[in-house]
């Protein structure tokens, strides 16, 4: 059941890649403007690379999340998944790995390409991909809660990222962090350790308050 | 059992609390009035200067108990609306939302008077400290707790949003905080200490004092705004026609 849920919505993504390929665009427009921003200094590009990648990536993800339910919220569908007989925890997880295989993967693909404009060495660039490979799981499972929270709520699509940016500051610390010390050769398992206990918790336990606040959106 | 038990689910319908409120609210701001002047004149007049900081450290009357309330009233905000969430009193919710901007402001004023007091110690009006940088997202929570509710029009979906908002936040607190504080270490070495050994003990008692003005002070604005609250959702009921006099 979980993975026909997942099945169904990779299905969905596929059938609508504009959608997704406009994510990807503007994680790379939104990356590109910062050398013409700061100047295109091979030293300064180096230092602000990882946070710069990092936050593109948040706001990317941001982008991506009113996706997540609106469609099926529209249609009807959420309100079938909801009487289905698996909890409605499990098909927010479900929808949280799928929307993460759509949205995630792509940008932790995409990244070294883009670390590479931003002269990063090839050790930094296998830790940028490997950190947003780790982190953006939990991007996509917080960014549920917020997405099920402004379900058919006006002006949602502001109201989410008001909501849920805050509670992004750890991962983007600790991913940002992971890419830092990498840089700056200092050793990044610490950071990659937090970074992925963050994942965990938070594709584990986000779903449930996620879950929760879909049902008083379908109330 | 000869005594009658005392109700105290009386008190969680709107229609007694109401009156209960209102009697209770000039108690708060005459204790808030009294506990502010003693604090203020204990903190202004009668403790020392700081032999470091000179005269400027005397915001920290404001500022400390403007901190402390804001991560408080995070707390109550969360758990009034837990309760709200769990057992579906309606006043609960009502008492979640009236604390939030206040809990707001507090936050603002916190993170004002750090600037003021900032400026002229460290030159800076504003350092990416660790403290700083949580206290400025727990601004955002609040802020975005607000938003949250303000942008729902059904109050009663707008109550329980907001209730898993703000459970979901308490949760995420200690987690901002600690990596907060840890990417500061990791980036730069701890310049600023603000720990000072030994705090002269009026400087103690002014600033507890000032605490309990802000304390009794958030009380009566909460209690205040609940009642307009309860007011305004609850308008079509006989009590609230009665209150108005309609």
């Amino acid at each position: 059941m979980i993975l026909a849920v997942i099945a169904r919505d990779l299905r969905l993504a596929l059938r609508r890649r504009a959608d997704l390929a406009a994510v990807l665009f503007f994680f790379v427009i939104v990356v590109s403007l910062f050398p013409l921003g700061v100047g295109p200094e091979p030293e300064r590009l180096r230092e602000i690379a990882p946070g710069v990648l990092w936050v593109a990536a948040l706001l990317a993800t941001l982008l991506s999340l009113p996706r997540l339910f609106a469609d099926d919220f529209r249609d009807g569908t959420l309100e079938q998944l909801a009487l289905a007989p698996l909890p409605l925890g499990l098909t927010v997880f479900a929808k949280v790995l799928a929307h993460w295989l759509v949205c995630g993967v792509p940008l932790a693909v995409l990244s070294p390409l883009l670390g590479l404009q931003f002269g990063l060495s090839g050790e930094a660039l296998v830790v940028l991909s490997g950190a947003l490979f780790i982190g953006t799981p939990a991007l996509s499972g917080i960014g549920a809660i917020g997405a099920a929270l402004t379900l058919g709520v006006r002006g949602g699509g502001v109201l989410v990222s008001l909501l849920i940016l805050p509670l992004y500051t750890p991962v983007l610390i600790f991913g940002a962090g992971a890419v830092d010390a990498a840089v700056n050769g200092i050793g990044v398992e610490a950071h990659l350790s937090l970074l992925a206990a963050l994942t965990l918790a938070g594709v584990f336990f986000a779903p449930w308050p996620a879950a929760a606040a879909l049902r008083i959106a379908l109330e | 059992m000869s005594h009658r038990p005392f109700h105290w689910y009386r008190y969680a319908s709107p229609q007694a609390f109401y009156p209960l409120a209102g009697r209770m609210i000039p108690w708060f701001w005459a204790l808030a009035a009294i506990f502010g002047v003693a604090g203020l004149s204990v903190g202004f007049l009668i403790a020392p200067g700081d032999a470091q900081q000179g005269e400027g450290y005397r915001i920290i009357f404001l500022h400390v108990p403007a901190s402390w309330m804001s991560m408080f009233l995070y707390l109550v905000m969360a758990f009034w609306a837990g309760l709200g969430l769990a057992f579906r009193f309606r006043l609960s919710s009502m008492m979640a939302s009236a604390l939030a901007p206040t809990g707001a402001m507090f936050a603002f004023l916190s993170l004002w008077t750090g600037a003021l007091w900032g400026k002229p110690m460290w030159g800076a009006w504003w350092v990416w400290d660790a403290r700083l940088t949580s206290e400025l997202i727990l601004l955002f929570l609040y802020l975005g707790f607000i938003a949250l509710q303000a942008a729902i029009d059904d109050p009663r979906r707008a109550d329980q949003a907001g209730a898993i908002l703000a459970l979901v936040g308490v949760v995420n607190i200690p987690i901002i905080y600690f990596s907060v504080k840890w990417w500061n270490t990791l980036h730069q070495g701890s310049s600023l200490n603000l720990a000072r050994s030994s705090m002269a003990t009026t400087m103690l008692y002014g600033m507890l004092l000032c605490a309990l003005a802000c304390w009794m002070y958030a009380i009566a604005i909460s209690l205040m705004r609940a009642r307009r609250i309860m007011l305004e959702r609850e308008k079509d009921t006989l009590w609230v026609r009665k209150e108005l006099g309609f």
